[in-house]
């Protein structure tokens, strides 16, 4: 991957890259909430709903994007609600029959994939406007910063909460028995309180980073505008 | 299982919004203020009574009947669409005054995942009949309202208080549904 001219970059590295950091859909845009909060009680279920998610995103994605031309506007929504539910129904299957432990821990929110806003907003807002490729990088790019969301929540409950970290999976690591559990942090509660104070730390780095930035900035006019007066 | 029961589970002790994260988007974003609550919350247990009815006799009578039972996702979506369609059509038709105070909240009842999700809870309950899924709908649609209603009066205070750059926006919020939440779990001594 050495490309001659290292500052211009495939634009489809540019769509992922803007999925998953610059408009990430659950830091920045705050959509589809719900399983952020729900299944992230462990960092394996945050794993494979967000590979779930990335898998129905990137194929809706697609599909919607090779119909665009044939959808007519007034009835594009039910339209695209029906390939996205077609594809939850596939996903829900093909877990049942493969791994029926993620499928019983995520439960009901395996059917809900449907109504989670960030599939049915990238349909109408990118896939319906670009092409096929464009619109996978698209779907996997807005998946995996949906994903990493779900990871670091996940992640935190985990280790705060049950005192493990990736239980279920073999690379189980679990903290020593003198640090305490806070089961609260497991229950519904803690999966606001986690989120919360993850989006402040998010915002309070971002803020300092941008301090620091003007500063620079402010540093470097200063040169300039003295340059002429520079000896 | 008795009515009462699921009634207090589906509205209290199981409290769709705060603790199965169920409708989330319009927590947060319609929970500004009082008025929009109110409206809101009639609006989604309407549709929620109705389409746990619709989704419950459809799922009886068609799918399982045809042996169908694996296209509910796309079955019970498109009732749920098309089920808020028609109220839309219905409030707009009946008062002009309530239609515009709602104004885009309407559509996106379709996307609250409450409503899909008391639907498909409503399917996978062995022990259900019609009667059940009707109450659980409306009884699920009242603890979302309640949720809202308590949580727009703590939004309308908090506007006033100093709090720390950071947390500003939403990372207070979600802490203030958190502590709301942790209130709610006292009720799961009533079952």
């Amino acid at each position: 991957m050495t490309h001659p001219d290292s500052n211009r970059s495939h634009p489809c590295t540019k769509i992922i890259k803007n999925g998953i950091f610059t408009e990430n859909p659950i830091f920045v845009q705050v959509l589809g909430m719900c399983p952020v909060l729900a299944i992230t009680t462990s960092t394996l279920n945050g794993i494979s709903m967000g590979a779930a998610t990335t898998a129905v995103l990137t194929f809706s994605n697609i599909f919607i994007s090779i119909l665009r031309k044939a959808v007519p506007t007034a009835v594009r929504i039910p339209i695209f609600v029906v390939i996205i539910a077609g594809f939850v129904t596939i996903v829900e299957f093909l877990l049942r029959a493969y791994v029926p432990g993620v499928y019983s821990a995520l439960g009901i929110y395996i059917p809900l994939i449907v109504v989670n806003c960030i599939i049915l907003g990238r349909a109408e807002n990118f896939a319906s406007k670009h092409n096929p490729l464009r619109a996978a990088a698209d779907g996997v790019g807005m998946g995996l910063g949906f994903a990493m969301a779900l990871i670091i929540v996940g992640a935190f409950r985990e280790i705060l909460g049950s005192g493990t970290f990736l239980s279920g999976t073999p690379f189980m690591l679990t903290l020593p028995p003198g640090i305490p559990r806070t089961i609260l942090i497991v229950l519904p509660p803690g999966g606001f309180l986690t989120l919360g104070f993850v989006m402040a730390i998010r915002k309070h780095i971002l803020d300092k980073k941008k301090t620091v930035k003007v500063a620079e900035n402010n540093e470097f006019t200063h040169c300039l505008s003295k340059c002429s007066s520079c000896k | 299982m008795s009515l009462p029961i699921v009634f207090l589970s589906a509205a209290l002790v199981n409290n769709f919004v705060l603790s199965r994260f169920m409708g989330l988007c319009p927590f947060l974003g319609v929970s500004k203020n009082l008025k929009t609550a109110l409206g809101m919350g009639a609006a989604v247990i309407f549709v929620m009574g109705t389409s746990s009815i619709i989704t419950f006799i459809v799922n009886e009578h068609i799918l399982l009947a045809y042996n169908l039972e694996y296209l509910y996702i796309i079955a019970f979506i498109l009732i749920i669409a098309s089920l808020v369609q028609l109220v839309e059509a219905i409030i707009k038709r009946i008062s002009r005054t309530l239609y515009t105070a709602l104004g885009v909240y309407l559509p996106l009842i379709t996307t609250n995942c409450a409503v899909l999700g008391v639907a498909v809870i409503n399917i996978r309950e062995e022990e259900f009949s019609l009667l059940h899924a009707a109450v659980n709908g409306i009884s699920a649609g009242a603890g979302f309202t309640l949720a809202l209603l308590l949580f727009a009066c703590i939004r309308e205070e908090m506007v006033a208080n100093a709090i720390p750059k950071a947390f500003r926006g939403l990372p207070i919020t979600l802490i203030a549904a958190g502590l709301i939440s942790m209130a709610f779990l006292g009720f799961g001594g009533i079952l």
